[in-house]
């Protein structure tokens, strides 16, 4: 018992002293406060399920923003960009925002796109390559080819708020 | 003619030194353009289409880097062959700087003009593009990638140039052009205006005695994105008619671009040339392959 206290005061001890104290049960790191708004998701829903069937609903988008986010932090081309962020905050929002842009039933409560990709240093090369690794995954899911266009459609006008120059 | 080139290569200088410093001061970063995105070789020698001009930017660099290409394409007709070879080098995804000879292969028809069989027109063409807008994947869905460019072009044979009545054996071409992929559709739309006097893209010459103005020409291209390797669409081209001794027709083809790799691009179409020196119906294939780096 007095263990198993010293060791959960122990446990408690570090993040203080290491920076950031992260939520007990995610592990997510505490932002500044924003305004939360579906504004933020950086493009318009699509309209009916279609695209959300297409997807898989939640389940499926849910494998791909996973599947993506263990891409995107392995690939040598941009695994650096990840280095030291909050990545099980990454892997809820961007799935949240996926979720949302799909119309598949959920809100996007994470920040802007501006906002979320500041000081990442960020070029196009980067971007290109997260495509690529996002149309590899949609290809895992067999997600047609038309279907993911589609999609990348909602995503491509956010170029010039995630690339920083 | 040689002042416009010259005053073309100072100004294309001029432009690499101006966008260069931005770019200098990070470290350049090689590759990174998204497949066909850096299109094919046009039969200028641009990045287009086969025929047609595109916006896009030869190499496989992004703004951050500096990239190139070469190529080779090959396009048999019923009574010519064309060969071409070139290179092009691409800045920061700014500006293009490319090269080619065009070998017009007449056959029979050489001989029968007294030139012997399978006699060879050249012709060298110097260009620059400069994109100037836009990008042709993302940004605003409806703003499509928009250049400016410049062809000079410098047939060798100008005994021929001049025996079917052309006024100069030396040219130089200058266009705008917008391409935009509609990711929603997955259609690439591709729209040339050429300012030109060329007679058969130069191969016969500039003006004749039947015209000899420069007028504006229109060049379209048409793509449907089969997947991220594979394009397949049309293009279209209107040309001047300079000639009272050969009419010239518009040009149009069907063409498949496949991306074998991020290094190699295989394009093939079937093509139709119309008229060329007074021989009617010449259609039939190209094959055009180009490496990027």
């Amino acid at each position: 018992m007095l263990l198993s206290l010293a060791l959960a005061l122990s446990v408690q001890d570090v993040p203080a002293n290491a920076g950031p104290v992260g939520d007990p049960v995610t592990g997510e790191l505490p932002v500044d406060p924003y305004q939360q708004d579906n504004a933020n998701a950086g493009a318009r829903p699509f309209k009916g399920d279609k695209m959300a069937k297409a997807f898989g609903g939640k389940d499926g988008i849910k494998r791909i923003t996973d599947n993506l986010v263990v891409g995107i932090t392995s690939d040598p081309r941009i695994e650096e960009i990840f280095k030291g962020q909050d990545i099980v905050r990454l892997r809820r929002t961007l799935f949240e925002q996926f979720c949302y842009i799909l119309n598949a039933g959920c809100n996007y409560t994470g920040r802007d796109m501006r906002s979320a990709h500041k000081n990442l240093g960020t070029q196009m090369a980067d971007l290109n390559a997260l495509v690529e690794i996002l149309q590899n995954v949609m290809d895992q899911e067999n997600i047609a080819f038309t279907l993911q266009n589609r999609f990348l459609a909602k995503l491509a006008p956010m170029k010039d708020d995630v690339v920083d120059r | 003619m040689k002042r416009t080139f010259h005053l073309l290569s100072v100004t294309m200088a001029a432009m690499i030194t101006s966008i260069a410093p931005s770019a200098a001061a990070e470290e350049l970063r090689q590759g990174g353009k998204l497949l066909l995105t850096n299109g094919i070789a046009s039969v200028e020698g641009s990045t287009g289409g086969g025929l047609a001009s595109w916006s896009l930017i030869a190499g496989n660099e992004t703004r951050d880097g500096i990239g190139g290409s070469v190529h080779a394409t090959v396009a048999e007709f019923k009574d010519y062959r064309l060969d071409t070879e070139g290179l092009a080098v691409g800045f920061f995804n700014r500006v293009e700087l490319s090269y080619a000879r065009q070998a017009l292969n007449t056959k029979a028809i050489g001989q029968a003009l007294g030139l012997g069989y399978g006699y060879k027109l050249n012709q060298d063409i110097y260009g620059a593009k400069l994109r100037v807008a836009g990008d042709a994947v993302y940004g605003d869905p409806l703003m499509p990638q928009i250049a400016v460019g410049i062809q000079h072009k410098r047939n060798l044979d100008s005994q021929v140039t001049d025996a079917v009545g052309a006024a100069e054996s030396e040219g130089t071409d200058f266009y705008v052009s917008a391409t935009k992929l509609f990711l929603s559709h997955s259609i690439l739309i591709g729209a040339t205006a050429r300012y030109t006097k060329a007679n058969q893209g130069g191969l016969l010459g500039f003006g004749g005695d039947k015209n000899n103005d420069y007028g504006v020409q229109f060049e379209g291209s048409l793509g449907y994105q089969l997947s991220r390797k594979l394009v397949i669409g049309g293009e279209y081209r209107t040309k001047p008619d300079n000639l009272s001794i050969a009419r010239e027709d518009d040009w149009y083809d069907f063409f498949a671009a496949y991306a074998i790799n991020r290094n190699l691009t295989l394009a093939a179409a079937y093509v139709d040339l119309g008229s060329i020196a007074t021989s009617a119906e010449q259609r039939g294939g190209l094959i055009s392959l180009r490496a990027s780096f």
